[in-house]
Formats: C-alpha cells, sequence, structure tokens
C-alpha cells in the first residue's frame, strides 16, 4: 500500500483527536498523584491525596457499586423477557413498546429526574432511599440490555430449538431458562457490562434524585470539582477511572467477539 | 422453479412456529411494561400536566416560558451550540473514522480502542477535564502564560461547554462511521476513481451520500446528547445559560415547578422532534445509543 501524503495528513489529524481525548485524562491522572500541582511534578509524587479521598468519599463508592449491581440485576430481570417478547411478537405493538422503551434515553435526564421526583417525591420514605435513584438507573439503562440481547435472538435458531424443546414437553418458563437463556448469554453479558458502566457514571438523573445520605461516586465527583482542591478532584476521578476503564475494556472484547460471531 | 413451493412451506411452518410461541411471549412483557408505565409514562404525564398549571393565578408555565425572553434566549442558545455541537463531531469523527476504517496500519486497533473510552465518561467528568485543559490552572493557560504573557482561560464560557460537548460526541461518530464504513460498496470509489473523479469528488459524490443515513441518525443523537447535558454544564459553572442548567436553577432556587416543568416539557419535545426527523430523512438505523 502507497503511504501518500492524504495518508500522512489523515493520520496526523487522527492523532490530534485522540490527543484532544487523551492529554487531559493522563493531566488528571498526573494532578491526582502529584503533591502539588501548582508547583508541578518537581514537588514529588505521593498517593496522600488517593487516600484521603478515600478517606472521606468511599461511601460513595459503595452506594455506586451497590447500585450498579442491583440496577444489573433488575434490568436483567425485566429486560431478558421483554427482549424475548419484542423479539417473538414483532409487530407494531412491538416495535411501538420498543419505542417507548428507548425515550428515556432520548429524553433529557433532568427532565425524567423531574419528573420522578414531582411524582414520587411526596413519599418520603421511598424519596430517601437509594431505590429511588435505582428507579431512575433502572429506566435508563433498561435499553442498553434489550438492544444486544434482541440483536443476538435475532440472529439464532431459537425458534426451532424451542419448537423441539416444546414437542418434548417443556413448558414455556422451562423453555425460557433452558433454551432462551443459555444461548443468548454473550448478549446478556454485553448489556450487563453496559449497564454497570453506565450505572456508575450516571449524573444527570442522580444529581435531582439523590439526598445527602445517598450520594453516589458522580454526585461526589461533582461535589469534590465544586469545593476540593485540584490534587483532590484529581484523585477522586483517578479511582472513577480505575473502576470504569477494565469494565470497558472487558466490554470492547465481548462485542468484538460477537460482531465476530456475527460475520461467521 | 422447484425450489419456490419449498421455500414458501418453510416460510409458512416458520410462521406456525411463531404463532405457537406468541401467546406466552406477550406475557414476558409484562414486568417491562409495568415499570415503564408507573415510573416513565405516569410521571410524564404528571410533568406535562404540571407544566399547563399556573401558580396563583398566573399564566400556565408554557406561557411563561414562552414569553420571557430569558427562557426562550436559553432555549435557541442551547439549540444553537447542540447543532454546532453536532456539526463539528461530524466533519472531525467523520475524517478520523473514514480514515480508521479504510487503512491498515500498526497500533490501528489501540487507536480506535483509545478513541472510544471516552463514550463512557460521566458529563461530570467530562466537565472536569475542560476544566484540565482550558481552566485557570489548566494546559492552555500556562501555554497562553509562556507565549503570550497571559493566561488563557476559556473553561468557564460557551466555548468550554462547546469543548466539552465535542469531547462526548467525537467517539461516538467515530465509532458509527467505522461500522457505516464497512458496508460500504468500495467498487464504486474504484470506478469514480478510474472514471477520472478527483478525491474530493469522490469524498462529496460518493463516501458523504452513502453514509449519509448513518451521518443523519448520529448527528441526531449527537444533538439529543447536547441538549441534556447537564452535568458539564453544571461541572463548568451554573451561570451558563442553557437550558438544563435554567432548569436546575428554576427548580432549586425558586422552587417554581409548573415553570420548571414547562421548562424540561419543552426541552424533551425539541430533543425528540429532532431525533423523529431524523429518523424520517435516515430510514436505516444501526447507531450507537
Amino acid at each position: 500500500m502507497k503511504r501518500t501524503t492524504l495518508f500522512i495528513a489523515q493520520l496526523v489529524f487522527t492523532l490530534l483527536v485522540c490527543a484532544f481525548m487523551l492529554v487531559p485524562v493522563l493531566m488528571s491522572l498526573l494532578a491526582g498523584l502529584t503533591r502539588n500541582y501548582f508547583v508541578g511534578v518537581s514537588s514529588g509524587l505521593t498517593f496522600d491525596w488517593l487516600i484521603q479521598v478515600w478517606q472521606s468519599y468511599s461511601p460513595t463508592v459503595w452506594l455506586s457499586l451497590r447500585l450498579a449491581v442491583a440496577c444489573a440485576v433488575c434490568v436483567c430481570v425485566i429486560g431478558v423477557p421483554a427482549a424475548y417478547a419484542l423479539v417473538r411478537m414483532n409487530n407494531r405493538f412491538s416495535r411501538a413498546f420498543e419505542e417507548l422503551m428507548v425515550l428515556p434515553v432520548a429524553m433529557p435526564g433532568l427532565a425524567s429526574a423531574l419528573a420522578l421526583l414531582l411524582t414520587y417525591g411526596q413519599f418520603g420514605e421511598f424519596r430517601s432511599s437509594w431505590l429511588f435513584i435505582l428507579v431512575g438507573h433502572v429506566l435508563f439503562t433498561l435499553p442498553f440490555l434489550v438492544r444486544p440481547v434482541m440483536a443476538v435472538m435475532q440472529r439464532q435458531q431459537l425458534p426451532t430449538l424451542e419448537e423441539a424443546a416444546a414437542s418434548l414437553g417443556a413448558g414455556p418458563i422451562k423453555r425460557f431458562f433452558s433454551v432462551v437463556v443459555p444461548n443468548c448469554r454473550a448478549g446478556i453479558l454485553a448489556g450487563v457490562l453496559m449497564v454497570v458502566t453506565l450505572s456508575l457514571g450516571e449524573f444527570n438523573l442522580t444529581w435531582m434524585l439523590h439526598t445527602p445520605m445517598t450520594k453516589t461516586l458522580p454526585v461526589g465527583l461533582a461535589d469534590s470539582y465544586a469545593s476540593a482542591r485540584l490534587e483532590v478532584a484529581s484523585a477522586y476521578t483517578l479511582i472513577f477511572l480505575l473502576m470504569i476503564v477494565p469494565l470497558l475494556i472487558a466490554l470492547q472484547a465481548i462485542s468484538a467477539r460477537l460482531s465476530r460471531g456475527e460475520r461467521r | 422453479m422447484t425450489t419456490v413451493p419449498l421455500n414458501v412451506q418453510d416460510v409458512s411452518s416458520r410462521h406456525d412456529v411463531l404463532q405457537r410461541l406468541r401467546p406466552t411471549a406477550a406475557w414476558a412483557l409484562a414486568p417491562a411494561a409495568a415499570v415503564l408505565l408507573a415510573f416513565w409514562l405516569l410521571p410524564l404525564a404528571h410533568l406535562i400536566v404540571l407544566g399547563g398549571q399556573g401558580r396563583e393565578g398566573s399564566d400556565s408555565g408554557y406561557w411563561q416560558v414562552l414569553s420571557s425572553a430569558q427562557y426562550l434566549g436559553s432555549l435557541v442558545q442551547t439549540c444553537l451550540l447542540a447543532a454546532l455541537v453536532t456539526l463539528a463531531a461530524l466533519l472531525v469523527g467523520g475524517i478520523s473514522g473514514v480514515f480508521l476504517a479504510r487503512q491498515q496500519f500498526f497500533g490501528r486497533s489501540a487507536l480506535v480502542a483509545l478513541l472510544t473510552f471516552p463514550l463512557a465518561f460521566p458529563g461530570v467528568v467530562v466537565g472536569f477535564l475542560v476544566i484540565l485543559l482550558a481552566g485557570r490552572q489548566g494546559l492552555f493557560a500556562s501555554l497562553g502564560l509562556g507565549l503570550a504573557g497571559e493566561r488563557w482561560i476559556f473553561a468557564y464560557s460557551l466555548t468550554g461547554l462547546f469543548i466539552g460537548y465535542l469531547y462526548f460526541s467525537i467517539p461516538r461518530v467515530i465509532l458509527t462511521v467505522m461500522a457505516a464504513c464497512e458496508s460500504l460498496d468500495r467498487s464504486l470509489e474504484e470506478a469514480a476513481h478510474s472514471l477520472g473523479a478527483g478525491h474530493w469528488r469522490v469524498v462529496c459524490d460518493v463516501i458523504v451520500p452513502g453514509l449519509a443515513p448513518a451521518l443523519v441518525s448520529c448527528g441526531a443523537i449527537c444533538f439529543a446528547t447536547s441538549m441534556g447535558a447537564f452535568g458539564t454544564a453544571f461541572t463548568l459553572g451554573t451561570r451558563l445559560n442553557v437550558t438544563p442548567v435554567a432548569i436546575y436553577n428554576v427548580f432549586t432556587n425558586y422552587a417554581n415547578f409548573t415553570v420548571a416543568a414547562a421548562l424540561s416539557v419543552i426541552l424533551g419535545a425539541v430533543t425528540w422532534a429532532v431525533l423523529l426527523l431524523a429518523r424520517r430523512v435516515a430510514k436505516q438505523s444501526g447507531t450507537v445509543l
């Protein structure tokens, strides 16, 4: 392949875009480990900021993890059957339902949160518990599980397999758990990873739904950006990135495997 | 010709299978339907009704928004900013996306992986990254100090917001364009080249029209995300006059629920209308959410 000037120009452009994406992240990592960012790296590197962040903000990390896991479980419980139903029905009603399901993602998060808050805010118990945030997260992440699961279900020989199971005497529930679910494990896994990643980083809804007792990681981040010194905010961001980047790597690996399966 | 009846039979038996499996399938939709009804449709209906009510005999929330220069100004400003970000992201992401999809070179997959990570960064983090780039102690501040003797600070303005929105829009465009490029027919480009068309002509007459459906639907999603991106604006400062911040201020500072509800409904309606319009224009979907 000949490398023309056009190729070089495009490569430089793409590298510049990449720099725009990466330089701020690297700066944030560095700032979180620098003793005094105002002076510069020459002031020495330290883990003190990370320790300080962990001491004051660790409850937010645990709450976010709990929320993410609970959200993934809830979305699986309601989303996998829904994906199955939507693929099976495939009529005007199911397409309208799919549309409805994607709407909370398309709408500004602030508007959805406001709607939830104004409708259910008067139930004090519910309002002040973390379940209130969970509802918002489930609404927001549901399509991100249903979409990949539907994609996997659509391309497999599920109707044939199910028919075989039915002719051998398996009821609908048994068919669902022993034929449908095992056959779309990859789609479910990809969806769950996406849901956990999104739930860990969700801010637009969470900021309106949280109370001082239920602060999630992104809410804590916003707090620290507004009030803490730059090093603390950076160290906090570093902790967040450490949580989210392994998830993203796993997600990329799985979606690569899924698209390979599609081509086969 | 003998295969035709066989095919028909095959299709009809498949149809039978689906028919027999269908009644149970509808039940599986019930939990999701219940959750969406209780926590999405009901609150949304409540919000729409609330926006129409007036507080203490004043006009309805919608009228208060539509007759106020401040709220209308923030809506227009938000739309313009989102449109500008969408165009810029499509241009930058389009160039890089086509390049990454077409060329094979060392380190390509690593580059793609790095470029797509920021897709999952929340808005608050993106806001903070903009502050690190262009804030008071940011990269551009020290760069400006070294080059021109003054600190270049533009993080806390609409420029900063533009950079932040661009930051989370570019990865989405790159991913969509790369996926769309794979389904593009390369022989068309080769034909155009062999007929004597230059690079520019091929880009304008072959590649861009081929990518148009993907670009339109992805652009609509970028627009929608930029319209509702509260996190970035919140981190960069609550003085910015964009609608999500305006909703937040009206709700928390003035506790004016009707105007907050009306603003939310109008913002949501504009966003939804753009998404719907894009769907009409580009019939095919397949974008990254």
